[in-house]
């Protein structure tokens, strides 16, 4: 029980700080580009896929990240709660209510294709610096 | 301060997220990442529903703080992007082709459901009569 408690107190410092980065970038993002298009959301979910490819590389190779507090705090709190799907998805049906067939589908595909790139590219990076394997 | 209900609302919905996750591994063993998809289909439920019932033409006024605590904050912090994407490459390097497949298939699909219909009846509510 204090083990879980434990956990959940480092997932809850982690989410808050993730939560306003997040807050932080896709605004900043929007801001600077515009908001046609979700570029906001998309960076901070690739940056966030990349992060944990990395993050997930380094604690299988046992040097960084591989005790269950630090994993609760930087994995499952802030960047769980730096990427997001809820806000993709409505930013998506938005796109698609307003007839943008075209960008809503486009936002799924590069989202989808561009995260799970992202993740791929920071575990071989992660795998290659910390000396672990990919398969 | 927008920051602050943002924040309050990210460990509010990351804390549930962690809960939901531990529950699906409890229940449903470490196989197929189903605390993740539930998690993100609720999450755009949620959002979908919320966003419409306070929108413009929403019955329910929220104001920007309200909202943003609610949609950045719960919702944002409820759902993620990031452990989704690697769950997909940990079932590929498992080779678990076809799993990761049905994993970016189901989730895209169910998320995207869900926002549809959280808008859909939160439509249907702001449309019925009275307050």
């Amino acid at each position: 029980m204090q083990e879980l408690l434990g956990t959940l107190m480092w997932v809850a410092l982690g989410s808050a700080v993730g939560g306003m980065a997040r807050f932080f970038l896709s605004g900043f993002v929007g801001r600077r580009i515009g908001e046609t298009f979700p570029w906001g959301t998309m960076a901070v979910n690739l940056t966030g896929a990349f992060a944990i490819g990395l993050i997930a590389a380094a604690a299988d190779g046992r040097l960084l990240f591989d005790t269950p507090a630090a994993w609760a705090f930087v994995v499952t709190g802030f960047l769980g709660s730096y990427t997001t799907v809820s806000s993709f998805s409505l930013q998506t049906l938005a796109l698609a209510r307003d007839g943008d067939l075209l960008r809503a589908g486009g936002n799924v595909a590069l989202s989808v294709m561009l995260c799970l790139c992202a993740v791929a590219a920071g575990f071989a990076i992660g795998a290659s610096t910390f000396g672990g394997s990919i398969f | 301060m927008l920051y602050a209900g943002v924040a309050l609302g990210s460990m509010i919905g990351g804390v549930l997220r962690a809960l939901a996750s531990m529950a699906s591994i409890g229940l449903l063993g470490p196989g197929f990442p189903a605390g993740t998809l539930f998690v993100n289909v609720l999450g755009s439920f949620i959002i979908g529903f919320y966003a419409t019932l306070t929108g413009p033409d929403g019955r329910v006024f929220a104001g920007s703080r309200a909202r943003q605590f609610v949609m950045a904050g719960i919702c944002g912090g409820f759902t993620t992007f990031s452990m989704f994407s690697l769950e997909t490459f940990n079932l590929l390097r498992e080779g678990r082709p076809l799993a990761a497949g049905l994993n970016v298939g189901i989730s895209v699909m169910a998320w995207l459901a869900a926002v549809w219909l959280g808008h859909v009846a939160a439509s249907r509510l702001n449309r019925l009569k009275g307050s």
